[in-house]
């Protein structure tokens, strides 16, 4: 056993696409574990909306970036015996390799637990890697490494095109695609450069199966596979973009053991101790493979192996790190059994990306061997039919299942050829359009089992769309469709052929007649085991192929149930999942029995060991029914789980069910604009005026008469971005006219758009609409960047008291009109002491994570509380007696979304979050910013300035000042540039790109002379914005850090100059 | 494909009930040979493999339940040999009485495909029925033990049959001798229901194999090495073997031995054994050898085990299942002679055990010298 007392572990940060919420997992399972066997942890992450990062899990929490500087900082003054790397992603294993190669572990005695560095730099070094495969025989497949541009051409003159390129040294494919001609190629190698030294050229397998197993090996040499999964989408598209379903479907037991016998192979050779990830391509025409990659540590697909098995591989993995064998470590489903043992399945799981490439301004919607897709779903069913078609409506992008939508796909060969994320609809479209299975393989490379299993359910719809009325449909017919994943709603759409119908009124009454035919769900158990053993096991989903439960429930009304968030998505995250499980803590606290509903494996709230029961399965009406008529619950709490159970909780309570909290009718009316808005007149309360408007010359009479700018919110869009103010009549001719149908069935909302006015929000907890506890938080940024993309400071440090008694007042009186008992969250605009409401909801907010840790009281906690009819004490102390303060970034994930523009806007950008604590805003601003993908401009390079309009030149001055005072070389357009001289700071004039002056802007950020850019956006003609994106995007593709706000960009370089590394203070959270 | 069920009436797939001996019924729908058959039920959790389990005559007179739920989706190879074996199977037909499972594929797709899973029950008459909550059945073959049941086909009633009261053996071994392979060591194979792979393991080495019926007497015979295969049913059956194996027990040449082989070989050296409640059969189970952390993931299909505590002084326990702490394997202290409950050949399952195949030939060599 290693003799060690003291652990550090690395978190993996703010959620960005290719690092996401399965790092919360596998780490907060990984602390517990090393908890449970009295070791003293100390965790450095500074995503303060994780679990892991909340009290009991952790002994010392570091709210740092995971950097090389912060973690040598934190081993100094915390001097562990041992750090982990395995558990924080990509992020961990970088900055451990980092601290090893630069001789930091070794200096201050840090023993790395787990698999030894040495073997992650073998795994990590493509050509290392290649080279100690060919020793043992295991054909990888052919990469050459090189350095340059020209070096890579040569080599594809050798290999041939298709090929693939590759960046060393990044996570989920950042600067990798495939070429097939020369232009492709050096487009693509040029940016891959840019983010390694060394590129990677292969061969390509395109249309090659794609298969990966999770390994699992000790120090006794023992070795498991935990799972094997196959990828849907053909190699190619890279696995965190395509459907995965497990076990694999399509192997046979030759091919499945030949490749699990080389994964043991590997593991063994690499000296994994630990969790490992191999992935494959599989030749469709024999058993020719290749392997593609290793993943010495834990990864999303070994989130998914775990959710889809039952076997907590991050809790073995970190036990195994400790010394233990396989065979030490109990079986924590079974309890009779060991942990030495390969999961067998009874069912298949379906795991499917969401993207939401739809947010983004020009971004290209192909999918391949880069990842874009934000978060996923993990469906579960006896049947690929049935587990698909659940995930497919999980991920919440319009789609009932396979069939039932209505997706248009302009051009249908285009994209089976050229899949987007639209690829699985235009198999339907194709089935409807009479495509063959056959056909439908030849033009998407899908194996021809999964196509038929899709055609399966082509042909049942058809069946279906026989019967003209729902008692038509007979039993038999009926059962067959619930088999193959049909939701009610579906089949009534199907059946009555109307799209006008209410959706959830045709699935009630699908579900009456349904239940009367005796046709009902059964629960199944994961149970690691197929059920050859007995299992304590409370992890369970829902089938229509099965005929009788596994568990009985005790139905004493002690039963509460939790919904879920659903699929991680811009906008609802992981600070979701860490308020369903503070709610599941304090109900289990409070003597109840706490039921999870929620579908995504990048969760803590469906780990194994978090509530009573957990139901992987859909957050429907349908399936809440099934599981409340089931479990006969105290209630249900729909609102810590952001909007996916919020929207539910109408259509509970029209149905009986009880839905603790704030009552449904109240959620009601805040939701619905017209409702609220009418509330808000009748208590006095200011909202920005806005109408909803079905035609364009209603448009324009109302912006006519509150002036411009506008925000419009058209429902219905054609392309680009919903939601966008709009400061000229052109741009909003050109917005009404290219993006959005403007009808009475399509309407536009327009509200009026105050400029520079302060956003501030105030998250509470109300009880018979009493405000118990509140936080007032403001943003940095100005009205016009979306809450979720903002900078967020608590307590809020430059409010009027003046401002802050009216936000209170405001507050109260909303909290008492809606009689609220439980969370909620109200968003103001302050201009000049006017206040005005722009949006209150009534459930957990995205900042109730990051109040409930600054204060260290929690929020989640007092509401459950509420909800569960205890009466409560308002928390006595206010936000003026913090004498420190928390700051919130945000992190956006521009990298991977080639060709978008990375300027925020009114609708929410960002895929993650982090916050730091400082004993001021300055400090606490410079961490939080470091902690999102900032550096402090290194002092031999400059920074470039475009400054944007006069206010925001006037804004930046001062900053720029500082930066030359500082030394840094300053850069500027040729605006920016006069404007800056003639106050006295001498900058580098560098031309606009479309300028053929030299020096061009884009010449001097690809020769990395910059690093650090401000972009501001002036004004939206043609020309700006075309000039602006292109420095803005060069900015990202070049791995450089950039700002597009004046007022950020002035904090930010205020707290860069002022305060500096050296200023930071690296305390613990315990400490403040 | 589940679809047939509602397309026509035509294209219904028939009916078909499966009776247990408690009296419960599950009503099915039929995809192979519709005829009616009676087994003993047993289940298996293996992912993948059904043309190997299928095959297995271990698996003789039992009504085989996956507890993977889609079954058929890779179809069925074709029967090429090679030299002298069949490529694909592990014997010369589908061996058990029926096969019921919860999700049927019949558009399989496959490169090495040549049918699809019900044209090959279809084949060998061999019943097939889908559409039954497997992991409910599971559930009461776990808490019953294994159990007597049968499919009916259009009421045509047979009767329960126990599989373990016959000699299952006689039934499923070769019936005449046969030779393989022109190495140098000669291994004399007792085949009780062999395995195809237990050959083509052994073929991989320097070795000539001759095969031989269950209750041939090789006692007088020249060989290297003596091997004794896996098969069906009560190992107590197996009189004539275990007294053949008696006799090589007092000699020196290496023996190895797999599954019934494994509990002959105990049964010769004077233990007993015993039967499972509802026995091993699935590719994750976990083996331990005695006294150190060395674990293997073993295919095991098995109903009977060797009793561990009544081993003779001269023998020990080689491996012991990590998760029921049963007996997987003997060795004797003293003379090359070992056998595994579990199956080293694979096929189905995984080949981490294989090595077990270079212990017995390398025994063979040191036994030359």
């Amino acid at each position: 056993m290693e003799d060690c007392k003291r652990i550090l572990v690395l978190g993996s940060g703010a959620l960005k696409i290719g690092e996401s919420g399965e790092f919360d997992y596998s780490g907060s399972q990984a602390l517990k574990a090393l908890r449970e066997e009295g070791k003293f942890t100390i965790l450095i992450n500074p995503n303060i909306a994780t679990v892991q990062t909340s009290e009991g899990i952790a002994d010392l929490i570091y709210y740092l970036p995971v950097t090389p500087e912060f973690v040598e900082k934190v081993i100094q003054k915390e001097r562990p015996d041992a750090i982990m790397l395995a558990f924080g992603g990509q992020t961990a294993l970088n900055c451990g390799v980092s601290l090893y190669k630069s001789g930091i572990l070794e200096k201050y005695n840090v023993k790395v637990l787990g698999t030894p560095v040495e073997a992650i730099i073998n795994t990590e070094d493509r050509e290392l890697f290649a080279e100690m495969m060919h020793k043992i025989g295991v054909k990888t497949a052919k990469s050459v490494a090189v350095n340059s541009i020209d070096e890579a051409m040569s080599v594809v003159r050798e290999i041939g095109y298709p090929v693939i390129v590759r960046a060393a040294y990044t996570l989920g494919g950042l600067g990798s695609g495939f070429c097939s001609n020369d232009a492709e190629l050096e487009r693509l190698a040029q940016t891959a450069f840019s983010y390694s030294p060394q590129i990677l050229i292969e061969k390509s397998l395109k249309g090659w199966k794609e298969i990966e197993y999770e390994v699992v090996r000790d120090r006794y040499d023992n070795c498991i596979t935990v799972c094997n999964m196959e990828n849907f989408d053909p190699l190619g598209i890279h696995t965190g973009e395509s459907v995965v379903v497990a076990p694999s479907q399509t192997l046979s037991n030759h091919e499945y053991h030949l490749l699990r016998s080389i994964a043991i192979k590997i593991v063994r050779e690499v000296g994994i101790v630990g969790e490992c990830n191999v992935q494959y391509a599989l030749d469709p025409n024999s058993d020719d493979y290749r392997v593609i990659e290793v993943n010495a540590r834990l990864s999303r697909s070994s989130a998914l192996a775990s959710k889809a098995t039952g076997y907590p591989l991050a809790a073995v993995a970190a036990k195994l790190g400790l010394g233990y064998g396989l065979d030490e470590i109990p079986n924590a489903v079974t309890k009779v059994t060991s942990a030495c043992f390969e999961p067998a399945l009874d069912y298949v799981v379906c795991k499917i990306p969401r993207w939401d490439l739809g947010k983004f301004e020009g971004v290209s919607k192909l999918i391949g061997s880069s990842m874009k897709s934000v978060g996923e779903v993990m469906s579960i069913g006896r049947t690929f039919e049935e587990a698909i078609q659940k995930g497919l409506r999980m991920v919440g992008q319009g789609m009932h299942g396979f069939v039932g939508n209505t997706i248009s796909i302009p051009d249908l060969d285009f994209e089976l050829n050229n899949p987007t994320d639209k690829r699985v609809a235009a198999i339907e479209i194709a089935f409807d359009r009479g495509y063959s299975v056959e056909r439908l393989h030849d033009m998407t490379k899908i194996d021809k089992w999964f196509l038929a299993r899709l055609e399966n359910i082509h042909r049942l719809k058809l069946e279906l769309a026989k019967c003209n009325s729902i008692s038509e449909i007979s039993a038999e017919l009926m059962r067959e469709a619930k088999q193959m994943g049909y939701s009610d709603y579906q089949i009534g759409k199907i059946v009555l052929k109307d799209n006008k119908i209410d959706a959830h009124a045709k699935g009630i009454e699908v579900r009456e007649y349904r239940l009367k035919l005796g046709i009902k769900p059964v629960v199944k158990q994961i149970d690691t085991l197929a059920g050859e053993y007995p299992a304590q096991t409370n992890y369970l989903y829902l089938t229509y192929n099965g005929a009788e439960n596994d568990i009985s429930f005790e139905r004493d009304g002690r039963s509460v149930i939790v919904l879920g968030s659903g699929a991680y998505r811009i906008g609802s995250s992981v600070e979701f999942d860490w308020c369903g499980v503070a709610a599941v803590k304090k109900i289990q606290e409070m003597g109840y029995r706490a039921i999870m509903i929620n579908y995504n494996p990048e969760t803590v709230s469906t780990d194994y060991d978090v509530c009573d029961r957990l139901f992987f399965d859909e957050l429907t009406l349908e399936r809440v029914l099934d599981i409340c008529s089931l479990e006969q619950p105290k209630g249900v709490i729909v609102s810590t789980g952001g909007q996916i159970p919020n929207n539910l909780a109408l259509l509970l309570d029209s149905q009986g069910i009880n839905v603790l909290g704030t009552s449904a009718k109240s959620i009601d009316m805040a939701e619905d604009r017209q409702k609220f808005s009418a509330m808000c007149d009748s208590l006095g309360i200011d909202q920005p005026r806005w109408k909803e408007l079905s035609s364009i010359n209603d448009i324009y009479s109302f912006v006519d008469e509150v002036g411009l700018p506008v925000l419009i919110r058209p429902s219905y869009v054609l392309s680009g971005a919903a939601m966008r103010v709009v400061s000229s009549r052109d741009e909003l001719e050109n917005a009404l006219h290219n993006a959005a149908v403007v009808s009475q069935e399509h309407p536009v909302v327009v509200t009026e758009f105050l400029q520079h006015a302060k956003e501030v929000e105030i998250d509470a907890v109300a009880q018979h609409g009493i405000i118990k506890c509140y936080a007032i938080s403001e943003h940095i940024e100005y009205a016009g960047v979306h809450s979720g993309d903002a900078t967020v400071v608590f307590p809020a440090q430059k409010l009027y008291y003046e401002t802050v008694r009216r936000i209170k007042n405001i507050s109260k009186q909303i909290a008492q009109a809606l009689n609220i008992s439980g969370p909620f969250n109200i968003q103001f605009l302050a201009k000049d002491n006017a206040l005005r409401v722009i949006e209150c909801n009534l459930r957990a907010s995205r900042s109730f994570p990051f109040v409930s840790k600054i204060t260290k009281f929690n929020f989640i906690g007092m509401a459950t509380e509420i909800m569960l009819g205890k009466e409560v004490e308002p928390y006595g102390k206010t936000f003026a007696d913090i004498d420190y303060v928390g700051v919130k970034s945000s992190q956006f994930s521009f990298a991977r979304l080639l060709k978008a523009d990375p300027v925020l806007g009114v609708d929410m950008a960002s895929t993650g979050e982090a916050a730091c604590i400082g004993d001021n805003y300055h400090e606490a601003l410079l961490k939080s910013m470091l902690s999102v993908g900032h550096r402090i401009p290194s002092p031999d390079k400059g920074v470039l300035i475009s400054s944007g309009t006069s206010k925001s030149k006037v804004e930046l001055l001062e900053a720029s000042r500082m930066l030359k005072e500082k030394g840094y070389k300053l850069y500027a357009t040729s605006g920016t540039a006069a404007f800056m001289a003639d106050n006295g700071i001498e900058a580098e004039v560098v031309h606009w790109p479309d300028s053929e002056k030299k020096p061009n802007v884009l010449d001097c950020i690809a020769a990395q002379k910059i690093d650090l850019v401000i972009n501001i956006p002036k004004n939206h003609t043609q020309r700006e914005l075309e000039n602006g994106h292109k420095i803005r995007r060069a900015a990202v593709d070049h791995n450089i850090p950039l700002i597009t706000n004046a007022r950020l960009a002035s904090a930010y370089i205020w707290s860069v100059c002022k305060i500096g590394i050296e200023g930071l203070g690296i305390r613990h959270w315990g400490e403040y | 494909m589940l679809f047939c069920k509602v397309k026509s009436e035509s294209d219904k797939m028939k009916k078909a009930i499966l009776k247990l001996a408690d009296g419960s019924e599950y009503e099915g729908f039929s995809f192979g040979c519709e005829r009616s058959m009676a087994g003993e039920l047993v289940f298996y959790t293996a992912m993948t493999g059904y043309p190997e389990s299928l095959s297995d005559p271990s698996y003789r007179g039992q009504i085989l339940i996956p507890t993977y739920p889609m079954i058929g989706n890779y179809g069925v190879p074709g029967d090429e040999m090679v030299n002298g074996v069949s490529r694909f199977f592990e014997s010369d037909r589908i061996q058990c009485s029926a096969l019921v499972i919860s999700d049927y594929s019949e558009r399989y797709s496959h490169w090495d495909s040549r049918r699809s899973l019900g044209q090959w029950l279809k084949e060998w008459q061999v019943p097939g029925i889908c559409g039954i909550d497997t992991r409910a059945l599971t559930k009461k073959l776990r808490e019953q033990g294994s159990m007597l049941g049968k499919i009916i086909f259009d009421n045509a009633d047979v009767p329960f049959y126990d599989p373990n009261k016959d000699n299952l053996v006689a039934q499923v071994s070769t019936k005449e001798i046969s030779t393989y392979g022109t190495g140098r060591y000669k291994v004399l194979l007792v085949d009780c229901g062999m395995k195809n792979n237990i050959l083509r393991c052994l073929l991989k080495y320097d070795v000539t194999v001759k095969r031989v019926p269950w209750d041939y007497d090789f006692t007088a015979e020249d060989y290297d090495g003596l091997f004794i295969s896996n098969g069906p049913g009560d190992p107590a059956q197996c009189t004539a073997t275990i007294a053949h194996i008696s006799k090589a027990l007092q000699q020196d040449r290496p023996i190895m031995g797999i599954c019934l082989g494994n509990q002959l070989l105990a049964l010769a050296a004077g233990a007993k054994t015993y039967k499972l409640k509802y026995g091993h059969r699935s590719h994750n189970q976990p083996v331990k050898v005695p006294g150190t952390h060395q674990c293997f993931i073993t295919s095991q299909n098995h109903g009977f085990a060797i009793d561990g505590e009544t081993l003779p002084a001269d023998w020990e326990p080689m491996f012991v299942n990590l998760n029921d702490g049963t007996n997987e394997g003997i060795r004797h202290r003293s003379k090359p002679f070992f056998s595994t409950q579990f199956h080293p050949e694979a096929s189905s399952g995984p080949e981490d055990t294989e090595p077990l195949f270079a212990e017995f030939f390398n025994n063979m060599v040191k036994y030359r010298k």
